[in-house]
């Protein structure tokens, strides 16, 4: 599956368009985690917990992406974007989306 | 009286801690940046070298969550009384942006060049008490390409 954010895959010709994938993911952390995280902004830094949760939810939301992708019988998308929001602290909703291609 | 000294304790660790962090950031990312300056990074859609045939495309992404400390968000909020630029999130997002830039070079180093990069950012630690910025999350991604002859090095023209 070739997957790029420009509107073609270089190198390659687009020859079937399929329309608009998604996939998107929910998740949290357990609440170990979470006051560790708020223990670690009194001293600031990275907070590895969190960008794991949120590494995790990404591929998780790829993957969902390029399953309906393959659904659809296509073998690349272009043009995706990813997007993130909060809706609870400690929570995340991550969403990617694409357009679902043929390329030769 | 106990609040109080619990107050200046944690202000105090946290602008110790807060600085160590900061300046040992800053120069980790210095020396990175300089090992993968000749991975050219562009948020143009075309690569710049438009006659050598592509041999693979990729998407390839980074991210990075940090956290300001206790000592700065303080700050920003007395900062916030008054108006004006805050400098304390100013390097908080200096720091994260180019950490995940960085990130995403390192997560495909034989690479000859990166299309069309784009950077958010997102807070995640909303709620609690207020609204505050306690930490941002950024992602940088963008599409990896390799060019046909295996040269990572810079391919003149």
């Amino acid at each position: 599956m070739f997957v790029s954010n420009i509107e073609e895959i270089p190198g390659k010709t687009i020859t079937t368009c399929y329309g608009i994938v998604s996939g998107s993911t929910v998740r949290a952390k357990h609440v170990g985690r979470d006051i560790f995280a708020s223990i670690k902004n009194i001293f600031g830094g990275e907070l590895k917990g969190y960008t794991e949760l949120l590494g995790e939810s990404r591929d998780e939301a790829l993957d969902r992406m390029k399953a309906q992708a393959q659904q659809l019988g296509a073998n690349a998308i272009v043009n995706v974007r990813f997007s993130t929001s909060s809706i609870a602290a400690g929570a995340a909703e991550i969403y990617v989306y694409g357009t679902a291609v043929t390329v030769e | 009286m106990d609040s109080l000294i619990i107050f200046l304790v944690l202000l105090a660790l946290g602008f110790v801690f807060g600085k160590l962090a900061e300046s040992r950031h800053y120069r980790s990312i210095q020396t990175r940046e300089e090992m993968l300056v000749r991975l050219p990074t562009t948020s143009c859609k075309k690569p710049m070298e438009r006659n050598i045939p592509i041999r693979h495309a990729e998407l390839v992404h980074g991210h990075v969550v940090i956290s300001v400390d206790y000592f700065k968000q303080i700050l920003a909020g007395l900062r916030n009384l008054f108006g004006g630029t805050i400098q304390a999130y100013e390097t908080l997002l200096d720091r994260a942006r180019r950490e995940a830039v960085l990130r995403l070079k390192e997560s495909c180093p034989t690479a000859n060049e990166i299309l069309n990069l784009r950077i958010e950012t997102s807070s995640i630690s909303k709620g609690g008490s207020g609204d505050r910025v306690g930490s941002v999350e950024v992602l940088a991604y963008g599409t990896a390409i390799y060019y046909q002859q295996a040269s990572s090095q810079h391919p003149s023209p």
